[in-house]
């Protein structure tokens, strides 16, 4: 397992240092390297600084965000295909910033953007935890997803249909798909605190998790208590993915692969899947950004289109074992 | 599918108001001119007598996408849709080539004469719009004037050139910019000034990635107009600290969408208003 970690940690530091040097500014790897450590031209150094590093922070603060919340909500509903973008937290997170951003809230105190995204995801964990209950079956909670993900997208879209702003309308895919080009440091300070306090109320919950896999009675006897658990994963889930949306978009099926991928390795305990979800999770969406840069980089393709790619059969094949394990 | 839908619609609104009374007397110019595009707007109310322009789309009245806005709204609003323009029982209607294909057609199957106009992409087809209006409206002398003070404004820009070409780069929304093949480049130009997009090879509009457009460190940037209070990821670009950190911070011209996304006769202010930045940006340097 130490050689699991390992390995990630190397993975997250390549991914970074490959998502610092790809771009449409035709810089190689010494002009970038020397601008990043304040030598090179000034354009040079502006865009290592001030474009590329805020976007490799926000590509892996993001990654972290949707794998350790897909890993907490998949430990806590028992359910392999829990994951903020397939239970609609995500979907619901950009329909909160979608308000702020666009009707001018976040214009007059930039903490709206957040905060309102948060409020979203908030609504979204709540209803799924009331629409599907704890212990709910695959189907259930999948169309609890479902419903909740379209009445998001739908109010997303009206909103966007009836802001002032005339481009409004043709930001849509931003909102469902995700993208970090051009995101700022301004982007990071707003919403890089909200996730590590998120990352830190969900991994306060990796020890009643634990023993909540050997049944609730055991975890009960252990003084464990699954309410407790239950509130630091909503408010935790809801905090980091409301901050991460509210910066880059929704971002599909990254909790969903990852926890999966890695759970194996790692073994089933949740202590150890937690923290690996995250490192894992930060280099998927580091990659995909990468893979975004150089498949075309003057089409601006968004981020959720590439993680869908690869989720989206994912998702197929883990609804096809849990069919194969009911029967 | 949509076919048969025109062809249904087509059918219940010339049973209800008769199949061919739409279309006026074919000779002489015609009296009621209805147009649905927020260009041959303008540059119908530029043109048409008194009286003979009957309606202008819902964007002429806007200040954000219309110079003539106030103008417009004297006139009867329309939106664009089939039933409406059919039912105000125009003589000639004007659209944008890429208005929606399927009114279009649709008012051509009941009979309506429709005119489109392509979107400009030099200064020439501002001429030769002006012109073709002119002739559809039957004002050809009031376009032939208009024309002839276009042509003199334009060549009193051009003659007011510097010594040395700034760098300029157009940064619309969604951080696209104009390259070879557009009037905005061409406007660029005429202002005595060094266009990036086409110092890259773009043609047309092309996505500019902000990296890029930091790395060729242009002296002046032209952005569009904001849409004061409220917000839009194409336009926040513009605040990304990357523009501001330069050495040398490119000096940043506004000029609003609407002066210049139509062909018009004012869209010449548009390049009055960049000679008068690049006089300036050559001049700090002699200093």
């Amino acid at each position: 397992m130490r050689a699991v970690f390992a390995l990630l940690i190397i993975a997250l530091v390549v991914a970074f240092a490959g998502s610092l040097l790809v771009g449409p500014a035709a810089l190689d790897i010494g002009a970038s390297l020397s601008a990043l450590f304040g030598g090179g031209t000034e354009p040079a150094r502006i865009v290592m600084w001030e474009i590329r590093l805020p976007r490799a922070i926000l590509g892996a603060s993001v990654g972290a965000t949707l794998g350790i919340a897909g890993a907490a909500l998949q430990g806590y509903l028992r359910n392999p295909l829990a994951d903020p973008g397939v239970l609609g937290i995500s979907a619901s997170a950009s329909f909160g910033a979608v308000l702020a951003f666009y009707f001018g809230a976040a214009a007059v105190a930039p903490l709206a953007l957040p905060l309102s995204a948060m409020a979203g995801a908030a609504g979204a964990a709540m209803l799924v935890r009331l629409l599907a209950g704890r212990d709910a079956g695959t189907l259930t909670l999948i169309l609890a997803g479902v419903a909740i993900s379209s009445l998001a997208s739908a109010l997303t879209t009206l909103a966007l249909n009836l802001a002032p702003n005339p481009f409004a309308a043709l930001e849509i895919l931003f909102w469902m798909l995700g993208s970090l080009t051009d995101r700022s440091m301004a982007h990071v300070w707003l919403a890089l605190p909200f996730m590590m306090l998120g990352w830190l109320l969900m991994a306060m919950s990796a020890r009643t998790l634990n023993a909540l896999t050997l049944g609730e009675d055991v975890a009960a006897t252990l003084g464990e208590s699954p309410k407790r658990a239950q509130l630091l994963i909503i408010a935790g889930a809801s905090i980091a993915v409301g901050a991460a949306t509210a910066v880059a978009g929704a971002i599909a099926f990254v909790g969903l692969v990852v926890p999966h991928l890695l759970r194996r390795l790692v073994g089933g305990r949740p202590s150890a899947l937690l923290p690996a979800s995250a490192l894992g999770g930060a280099v998927l969406v580091l990659l995909a950004d990468i893979a975004v840069r150089l498949i075309a980089p003057e089409r601006d393709i968004k981020l959720g289109v590439l993680t869908a790619l690869i989720g989206a059969p994912f998702f197929l094949r883990l609804v096809l074992e849990t069919r194969r394990e009911s029967q | 599918m949509t076919l048969g839908k025109g062809w249904f619609a087509a059918l219940l609104l010339s049973l209800l108001f008769g199949a061919s009374s739409a279309t006026a007397s074919a000779d002489g110019p015609p009296r009621r001119v209805v147009s649905m595009n927020v260009c041959t707007d303008q540059l119908a109310m530029l043109i048409a007598d008194e009286g003979q322009l009957a309606s202008v789309s819902h964007m002429a009245s806007q200040r954000n996408f219309s110079v003539l806005w106030q103008r417009a709204g004297a006139l009867a609003v329309n939106h664009g849709h089939a039933e409406e323009v059919y039912l105000m029982r125009p003589d000639l209607v004007l659209a944008g080539a890429y208005s929606t294909r399927v009114t279009i057609d649709l008012l051509r199957r009941l009979g309506v004469r429709v005119e489109t106009f392509a979107p400009v992409a030099s200064l020439d087809d501002i001429r030769k719009d002006i012109l073709a209006m002119g002739r559809l409206l039957g004002q050809s002398p009031r376009a032939d004037a208009m024309v002839a003070a276009f042509d003199h404004e334009v060549a009193a820009v051009r003659t007011s050139h510097g010594d040395r070409k700034p760098l300029a780069a157009l940064y619309h929304a969604n951080s696209y910019t104009s390259g070879r093949g557009t009037l905005a480049a061409e406007i660029v130009e005429l202002a005595a000034l060094d266009n990036l997009g086409t110092r890259l090879g773009l043609t047309g509009t092309a996505r500019l990635p902000l990296e890029s457009l930091v790395m060729n460190a242009p002296e002046i940037i032209v952005t569009g107009q904001r849409y004061g209070g409220d917000n839009a990821q194409a336009t926040s670009v513009l605040d990304h600290p990357a523009l501001a950190r330069g050495p040398r911070p490119p000096g940043a011209i506004v000029i609003a969408d609407h002066e210049w996304i139509c062909g018009l006769p004012f869209t010449i202010e548009a390049a009055r208003r960049l000679a008068t930045a690049a006089r300036a940006a050559t001049g700090r340097e002699a200093r």
